[in-house]
């Protein structure tokens, strides 16, 4: 597979660290969310056949944490952003 | 006698004379040859057994469909098994051998099974070796392994390199005949990058084989002509004896070069065959068809082939197979196999043409409406029997046959991507479906287009279309025959076998069989039969088995579907895939530091993730290791030893929120810590299981030096970075590695600061730098240093950090002029010894089961501030108060023996998993105390100090009386680090 790395262009797979669902992003706060709410943070999942957004490090690269919208049954990739760019669209900064 | 059936013409070299070897007998073939066609030339057509009834076999293709001619190459390490004889490029020496046969290949005492054939069915070994059921491992399934397979393979090590090489183009042209360079041309005159890959050692596919003429020049002079001009330009690479194996993501497409596999040994520093992994932009398959024999009784006798493979043979390789030939045929193109053979001087005798009616071939016996029913010969082709259309049999004395079912496009790769193809009547063969790999265009024979200017058509096209180009090459004028066929998969007549797979001797019969036990479907007609699971993937077969399956259940073939195919497209070797990862270079080592110094004392290295690291050093007349072992922690505890643990991971974190960010990544509390202080740190994962742990210093207000465990380095710096990146990107932190920049050295024992006062420049007195102090220092007059006063051994002890280029040179500084302390190197096992006696958790505890609550440090996990880990740690089920604790162990009996993985139980007890009360996770001997301990976790454990149980390990016959302690086993008031 090749990922469009937002800074540095096309690059294969194999330098990248599969993670998984991007939803691990939204953790909730520990000091006002449950064991429920961590519960379903880290273990719910959805197990999507078609489009998925998930997480990719470039780990033989910069380093950085890509969200990466793949389709699980074409593999096609639609789009690549930096993860931290996403986290604070989600409204991950304080 | 040699060379018999060599006839006039072909593209071989007859300047030059090649000598080989087949069963040890000598041959001569020439330049341009393969094994088979050399063979054929000498007249041997018998050139193998078959896979279950050991029947005689012979080529039937002249490409890499071959599914019989499977031979043995070379002896000795380059043994090679179950390569076609059809694509094996003849060289001079080269010796081959004939497998799956014993004593020969002329009498095969295994031949018995062709005997027993009716009760090797499909379904046999199911049905049959079902019981007793133990008798399956011991008996059936060992003599089966002997019986069934093909060659052997050499048990010596692979003497030959392979190599992994990555290229790039705009265009990848996936096989060089006509549509292939006609599509290579036009985008190579368009200036694009162009990688055109064919799997022969001669370019130019079909062409080479036939008679056609392409624009004024014959086929193969016109690729040739092509080939020159492809060849010149600085753009287009010609890659010969590769195969495309497989269609990957995203425009990848693997390929194997067989760089060296036509030569004896490979050239000085060349490898035997390089994977390649092709990045293309677009990518045409060309790849051409492959033509499917007629399933007739008997139709497996050497000397009968493929029509257009007999003609191949003629045209390419000057081979006449047979001095009195048939040709067998449904279609048109079998008509020309009987016309080109002629031109050559072979004695055609009768073309059996299973279409009723049609035009008569002048100056040949042709039979219209007529069937070949069975034929004779017991090593090779002597007779067939014909019906004619009036019923009457007919039996001709013939030494070879040619039959044409038709041509199946080689849809093989568009399909790797589970793309069905789809069956086109007006060819009776099934084409490539919708929907193939993005950016993979369809030309030629493999698209269903038969005719040559249809391929050099659709091969221009294909490439103008791909690469949206301008302007195209003009078409040289081509044949542009119609095909003409009427569908015949199988003869129905007599009860005999009629092979459809002959790799995995697979017949019609079969297929009754599996249609009689209701496995219609296409993929259980596979499974069941095991048509096409061979190595050819039936390339030549499967059509056949399932359009009679189609026949048999009355469905049509498009109801009755196809399977499809995936990579890779012929067999790959194992050493390909390997590439130079192999031996050593498979997992390449990491050197600490101190490596040469420790490799000069004649030390001894264990291998640590990827390190090689020191385990320990052994002194002359020390002949156990545990008298090293022993002696390093003797000595380390008296005076002072020094142990090389660079291999800890160690993270510079720095920025404004540096310490808030620590906090949130460990369980416990760094913000606080004062600069110039170390603090140990424990570090959970989200579900509250402990991740890792280490020594973090503050070197500055805003600047941390994280160190990790050596196995963790990798993964606690890749969680950092999503901690960063993904869950507080607003956050100022910084994060780099610094685990290869700084060698580290732990400097343990009573006389430790005396002798790091001898390199270190500044005062490193207790009041100066006391007990977790950090800081950065100079050494030897200046070079620029890390030292930490941090203790795994329990002792006075410190580690101290240079650049790594320095690291050599400080452990030899240090132990010069330390000398009056006698310092000792310590290795990995006395480093094991010192942190059990002190109770420090470590691999067996971090075992990524455990709590910090497991480990007796629950208390670290800080409920004030968030942290990874915090919440889930205080889980039901993981705050368990009988759950497990860690805890010492040693044995009543000090001469007990312990080992790890030993399981706690009540005395009185048995060893069932109902009484486990836990396990021992690390053992050593202590020197210090003269007997074994071990840490271990026990279920209570905390509450159960003082008490006496069983360590039991029944594999090792181990069952110890042991006394439950505090797993700080050695100065646990911690006096001595304090010192």
């Amino acid at each position: 597979m090749i990922i469009h790395h937002p800074i540095l262009g096309p690059r294969d797979a194999q330098e990248f660290v599969y993670l998984g669902d991007a939803s691990l992003i939204d953790r909730p706060d520990g000091m006002t969310a449950g064991v429920e709410a961590f519960h379903d943070y880290l273990y719910q999942r959805t197990n999507p056949a078609g489009e998925h957004q998930e997480l990719w490090y470039h780990e033989q690269g910069d380093r950085s944490w890509l969200v990466v919208t793949r389709n699980t049954v074409t593999h096609e990739i639609t789009k690549v952003e930096l993860a931290r760019d996403v986290a604070r669209a989600r409204g991950r900064t304080k | 006698m040699t060379q018999s059936h060599r006839i006039d013409g072909g593209l071989i070299d007859r300047t030059k004379t090649l000598r080989f070897t087949f069963d040890g007998i000598p041959y001569q073939g020439h330049p341009g040859d393969t094994l088979a066609s050399a063979l054929l030339a000498n007249g041997v057509r018998l050139m193998g057994r078959s896979f279950k009834y050991h029947r005689p076999r012979g080529p039937i293709s002249a490409g890499s469909e071959e599914p019989n001619a499977l031979v043995e190459l070379r002896t000795g390490a380059r043994q090679e098994p179950n390569t076609r004889a059809t694509v094996a490029e003849l060289f001079d020496g080269l010796e081959a051998n004939s497998q799956n046969r014993w004593p020969s290949l002329r009498f095969d005492a295994m031949g018995i099974n062709d005997k027993l054939s009716a009760f090797f069915a499909a379904g046999f070994y199911y049905k049959t070796f079902m019981w007793p059921k133990s008798f399956w491992e011991k008996l059936y399934e060992p003599i089966i392994r002997r019986a069934a397979g093909l060659g052997s393979v050499t048990r010596e090590e692979d003497p030959d390199a392979y190599d992994k090489g990555f290229l790039h183009c705009d265009l990848l042209v996936i096989g060089a005949g006509p549509a292939g360079l006609m599509a290579a041309l036009t985008a190579g005159r368009a200036g694009k990058r162009v990688i055109l890959a064919d799997e022969d050692f001669r370019m130019g596919g079909r062409l080479n084989a036939e008679t056609l003429a392409v624009g004024d020049a014959s086929g193969a002079d016109w690729a040739a002509a092509v080939l020159a001009e492809l060849a010149a330009m600085p753009n287009l690479r010609l890659m010969t004896r590769t195969t495309v194996i497989g269609a990957f993501d995203h425009g990848i497409y693997g390929a194997v070069e067989r760089v060296s596999d036509h030569l004896p040994t490979p050239a000085k520093g060349k490898p035997r065959q390089i994977l390649w992994r092709i990045y293309a932009g677009k990518a045409i398959l060309s790849g051409g068809a492959t033509e499917r024999p007629i399933a007739f009784e008997n139709n497996d006798r050497p000397g009968i082939m493929l029509a257009g493979a007999l003609r191949a043979y003629a045209n390419r390789w000057g081979v006449k197979v047979g001095e009195r030939v048939a040709v067998f045929t449904n279609n048109d193109d079998g008509i020309r196999t009987a016309l080109d053979l002629r031109a050559k001087g072979v004695d055609v005798v009768a073309v059996i043409d299973s279409r009723p009616v049609g035009d008569l071939l002048p100056g040949i016996r042709h039979l219209h409406g007529a069937e070949v029913i069975d034929t004779s010969g017991k090593l090779g082709l002597k007779t067939i029997t014909v019906r004619q259309s009036n019923g009457a049999t007919e039996t001709i004395a013939v030494d070879a046959l040619g039959v044409s079912g038709g041509w199946n496009p080689n849809v093989n790769i568009h399909s790797h991507h589970r793309s069905r193809p789809v069956y086109d009547a007006g060819i009776a063969a099934f084409v490539p479906g919708p929907e193939g790999p993005p950016g993979l265009l369809v030309a030629g024979a493999a698209a269903g287009q038969m005719s040559t200017h249809a391929a050099l058509k659709t091969g221009r096209d294909a490439a103008i279309a791909a690469l949206d180009l301008g302007t195209a090459p003009d078409l040289p004028q081509a044949e542009d025959a119609p095909v003409r066929i009427s569908p015949l998969w199988f003869v129905h007549h007599g009860k005999g076998r009629a092979w459809i797979d002959q790799q995995n001797d697979v017949t019609v019969k079969d297929v009754k069989l599996a249609k009689q036990e209701n496995f219609t479907s296409v993929e259980h007609l596979k499974r069941y039969t095991t048509l096409g699971m061979a190595t050819d993937q039936g390339k030549t077969g499967n059509v056949i088995g399932l359009a009679i399956m189609a026949e048999l259940t009355g469905r049509s073939i498009p109801e009755t579907g196809t399977t499809i195919y995936r990579p890779p497209y012929t067999p790959v070797a194992m050493g390909a895939l390997a590439g130079r990862s192999r031996g050593k270079e498979f997992k390449p080592f990491r050197l600490t530091p101190s490596h040469h110094w420790a490799k000069e004392q004649g030390a001894i290295f264990v291998e640590v993730g990827n390190w090689l690291r020191t385990q320990w050093v052994p002194k002359q007349g020390e002949t156990e290791w545990r008298q090293s072992v022993d002696r390093e922690v003797l000595a380390t505890r008296k005076s002072v030893g020094i142990c090389d643990v660079t291999t800890l991971g160690k993270i510079d974190v720095q920025g404004t929120d540096a310490g808030a960010f620590l906090d949130r990544v460990y369980a416990n509390t760094f913000s606080t810590l004062p600069v110039g202080k170390c603090r140990y740190g424990l570090m959970l994962r989200e579900d509250g299981i402990v991740f890792d742990d280490g020594t973090t210093a503050r070197m500055g207000e805003h600047e941390y030096v994280m160190t990790t465990t050596t196995a963790n380095a990798v993964t606690v710096f890749r969680h950092l970075e999503f901690c960063r990146q993904c869950l507080w990107p607003e956050m100022d932190v910084q994060l780099i590695s610094t685990t290869e920049a700084w060698a580290q050295f732990s400097v343990a024992g009573p006389n430790a600061r005396k002798l790091l006062e001898k390199v270190v420049d500044q005062d490193i007195s207790d009041a100066a730098f006391p007990y977790m102090g950090a800081g950065n220092i100079t050494v030897c007059g200046g070079l620029r240093a890390r030292l930490f006063r941090i203790s795994f051994s329990g002792e006075l002890a410190y580690e101290i950090a240079v650049p790594t280029r320095y690291g050599d040179a400080l452990l030899r500084e240090m132990l010069a002029r330390g000398a009056e302390f006698d310092p000792v190197v310590y290795g990995t096992e006395s480093l094991g010894v010192m942190r059990v006696e002190k109770g420090h958790v470590a691999g067996g505890e971090l075992n990524g089961q455990s709590t910090a609550l497991n480990m007796g440090l629950g208390k670290m996990v800080s409920k004030k501030k968030d942290s990874i880990g915090m919440v889930l740690s205080q889980r039901e089920g993981l705050t368990d108060e009988n759950g497990y604790r860690l805890v010492g162990v040693k044995p009543v009996d000090p001469n007990g023996k312990l080992t790890a993985g030993s399981h706690f139980l009540e005395k009185g007890a048995a060893p069932v998993a109902a009484n486990d009360g836990g396990w021992l996770t690390s053992k050593v001997y202590s020197p210090h105390l003269g007997h074994d301990i071990a840490l271990g976790y026990l279920k209570g454990g905390d509450k159960k100090i003082g008490q006496r149980m069983r360590a039991v390990n029944l594999l090792a016959g181990l069952d110890t009386e042991v006394e439950i302690i505090s797993p700080h086993m050695f100065d646990p008031e911690g006096v001595r680090l304090r010192g």
